[in-house]
């Protein structure tokens, strides 16, 4: 399970008992749950929990957050994680045709993993690249004015490596 | 006194107190605003927006709810354009609602049928995408059905603000917006208390009891089994709602003879069981006075709360009394002493219980409580499902002769009837443990200290010099205050009662659904419920448990003394942690 890296766990914990120093230690829900996705990816049950337990609040608003806001996933993550931003400029420079191509090339639906667990897709909204569009963005970087041609190498170049 | 200020609704002048809504201010001028979202216990959410009202120099319409009347305003509550809108707001919510009323549990008990109707609505303005989930039956006592839901919240905000057990939030958003346990786990699964409370507040049929009484009516045809009843004392104060009468009516002789026509040969009285249940935690409670066992002593009636002990407190479970609940002693004796008395295998006894709760469903089944390899109590019914099934059976109930409860459960004393009132349970345990302990009576019977709707009740009873303090919590989220309380002043009592739900019993999950002009949990129907008790009490002849000859009789031919070897047996179980764990949400400044 999730709890059994103990470096992770620490940091974690020391994150939360920074934050129950403040006052209000509940509106720091958030920033806690992003602390636990940068740690492991996604929100484990395990960790929701510890986080309930730690910051006493119940699991169901816990839930409630970690299920409201699209950025935390509740699964776990491929190593790389495609998002291809489907605002209205890169909607209109044709990233429909991006994503399609992404999901027979890879064979998942939007939120799904590859059974290799390399890739994860997702959909974003706009990403602020618009003079590039059609975007992706994989991890922390963006690819602009995609084509067909170009978006197959990306993907090819990252099995590469 | 603050001064009043001036308003005007629908054109009239008004002088009415400031810092308040313009709904509570229009309720106490007559105007009844329409509501949905809205109750009188829970924060204000202001989400369903049917109570808008126009105020001049608005530009939008405001929810009454939750905006403050102010010096001149000018409220209108009747508009055309009102009228158009709330309309649209019901069509709109009901265009995400099944069709199916007719078929519905709460068809003529549901505030958005009653509200849709007074709108005028006649048929289905908008036709557009339904939600459907599965219903989750995965709960003993609660059913949910997601896709009753219209997301008013009271539910939530009830499991927060009231019992603090937060087992239900909001998961997702917009169009899928669900409201379900934590991690969309099963009801069986989480830390639900199986209270049914959100059943109460429910405007719709969202939450509804795991019913049983079709199944029941099956078994009542079975001529192989000695069918046979208890009955709660909070059903008889409450069932008469259900027939359309007002609240505080004590229908006890008209249950019994309507129980006998729907085909149960023996109905008992669980307050026989409730006697019996003080015999037994009236000594335990001395035994701890003098040094055997932890204090304070904490009652275990209430199935409710021990869930939510073995849950949310599992540090104080030595501090809870081991006796079961009336109930389920009450079922033992049904399993051993009485098929023995009457001479019949207890394998052919089908013992069924009648309880104003929802929890006691979940009670019944709990593995610690099996006699002999048997269940203690195989069914329990609501008051809803005992009204229902006297109903469906063409029973007129209203017109019946009253009729007495059989032998030899029977017979109970005023102690036990006002067990289904919070702090029922500590009065009745004190009239006996006193005279236990002093060997005389306590003259002033009445404990006027631990009655009453107090959060958290205090008290003290002088007992030949040594002073017993006590303590009476009902609804988890004041116990959960008593709790703490506990843990920081260990000694501050000897004593304490726990009752799950607001009012006690009388306020169960189980009860009759507020009627067309009142509001769950409303406190005045509570108050009528807990007279009707304490009127029957008062009516008693014998109102001290040890005094009941029956259970003088019972401890003679069978169980021999209280605590004894088979009083601990059949009588008494123990409770352990269970998870998941509860947590209390510290940020509720209600706990």
């Amino acid at each position: 399970m999730v709890c059994t890296n103990k470096e992770k766990i620490d940091e974690l914990k020391k994150y939360m008992d920074e934050v129950m120093r403040n006052p209000y230690p509940e509106s720091y829900l958030i920033a806690v749950l992003h602390k636990a996705q940068e740690l492991y990816g996604y929100l484990d049950r395990e960790i929701m929990d510890l986080v309930s337990e730690t910051m006493s609040i119940p699991t169901a608003k816990i839930w409630g957050v970690a299920t409201f806001y699209h950025f935390f996933n509740l699964k776990p993550q491929g190593k790389h994680s495609i998002f291809v931003c489907l605002g209205t400029a890169c909607h209109i420079k044709g990233s429909g045709e991006i994503l399609d191509l992404i999901r027979t090339k890879l064979n998942i639906e939007i939120g799904e993993t590859t059974p290799d667990g390399f890739f994860t897709l997702r959909e974003t909204r706009c990403l602020g690249a618009c003079g590039l569009a059609p975007v992706v963005m994989i991890d922390d970087k963006i690819y602009g004015n995609l084509t067909r041609d170009k978006m197959i190498s990306i993907l090819d170049g990252f099995k590469r490596k | 006194m603050q001064e009043k200020i001036t308003i005007f609704i629908n054109g009239k002048e008004y002088k009415v107190n400031p810092n308040q809504t313009i709904m509570k201010a229009a309720d106490s001028l007559g105007f009844h605003i329409p509501r949905l979202c809205y109750h009188p216990r829970l924060s204000i959410e202001g989400a369903c927006r049917v109570c808008i009202v126009e105020v001049e120099g608005m530009k939008n319409f405001v929810a009454s709810c939750s905006h403050p009347v102010s010096e001149n305003m000018r409220i209108l509550t009747n508009t055309k354009e009102l009228r158009e809108a709330r309309k649209d707001i019901v069509e709109l919510i009901l265009a995400n609602h099944p069709d199916d009323c007719h078929i519905c549990e709460r068809d003529g008990n549901c505030e958005l049928q009653r509200l849709a109707y007074s709108m005028g609505i006649r048929e289905r303005a908008f036709v557009g995408e339904k939600k459907h989930y599965e219903m989750d039956l995965s709960s003993p006592s609660v059913v949910r059905d997601p896709d009753k839901c219209i997301l008013c919240g009271r539910c939530v905000r009830l499991c927060s603000e009231i019992q603090g057990v937060n087992a239900l939030g909001y998961a997702s958003r917009g169009f899928k917006t669900v409201v379900m346990p934590a991690y969309d786990m099963p009801f069986s699964e989480s830390v639900c208390t199986t209270c049914g409370q959100c059943i109460n507040v429910c405007p719709t049929a969202a939450f509804t009891e795991k019913n049983c009484a079709a199944e029941l009516f099956e078994k009542l045809d079975d001529k192989e089994l000695i069918k046979v009843v208890q009955v709660a004392p909070s059903v008889r104060a409450a069932i008469g709602e259900a027939f359309g009468i007002p609240a505080g009516r004590n229908m006890e002789g008209e249950l019994v003879a309507a129980l006998r026509r729907l085909g149960f040969d023996y109905v008992f009285d669980t307050q026989f069981g409730a006697d019996l249940t003080i015999m037994e935690e009236a000594s335990e409670f001395l035994q701890r006075v003098k040094g055997n066992g932890k204090l304070p002593m904490i009652t275990s009636c209430s199935s409710a709360w021990m869930k939510y002990l073995e849950q949310f407190a599992p540090d104080l479970i030595e501090n809870v009394s081991t006796c079961k609940s009336p109930m389920s002693m009450t079922g033992a004796l049904l399993k051993t002493y009485f098929p023995q008395k009457i001479g019949v295998d207890a394998k052919k006894v089908l013992s069924i219980a009648s309880m104003c709760c929802t929890a006691k469903k979940y009670e019944a089944q709990r593995p610690e409580l099996m006699v002999d390899g048997m269940r203690a109590v195989d069914c329990v019914i609501t008051t809803r499902e005992t009204a229902w099934m006297i109903k469906s059976a063409g029973i007129d109930f209203l017109n019946l002769e009253k009729e007495k409860f059989d032998e030899p459960f029977g017979i109970s004393t005023g102690a036990a009837t006002i067990f289904g009132i919070t702090g029922g349970v500590m009065e009745a345990a004190i009239r006996t443990a006193y005279e236990m302990y002093m060997g005389e009576p306590l003259n002033d019977i009445e404990v006027n200290a631990v009655r009453g709707f107090a959060g958290v009740k205090e008290g003290k009873v002088n007992m030949g010099g040594t002073e017993i303090r006590v303590a009476v919590a009902h609804g988890l989220g004041n116990a959960a205050k008593l709790l703490d309380l506990i843990r920081k002043e260990p000694d501050r009592f000897h004593f304490i009662e726990i009752m799950g739900c607001p009012g006690g019993c009388i306020g169960g999950g189980g009860q009759p659904y507020a009627g067309a002009n009142s509001v769950p949990l409303d406190e005045n129907n509570l108050r009528k419920r807990a007279e009707a008790l304490y009127n029957f009490d008062r009516e008693k002849t014998i109102r001290r448990s040890h005094e009941n000859p029956d259970i003088i009789k019972l401890y003679e031919e069978y169980l021999g003394k209280p605590l004894g070897e088979k009083s601990h047996k059949l009588l008494h179980t123990n409770y352990k942690q269970h998870f998941p764990k509860g947590v209390i949400d510290k940020t509720n400044r209600n706990i």
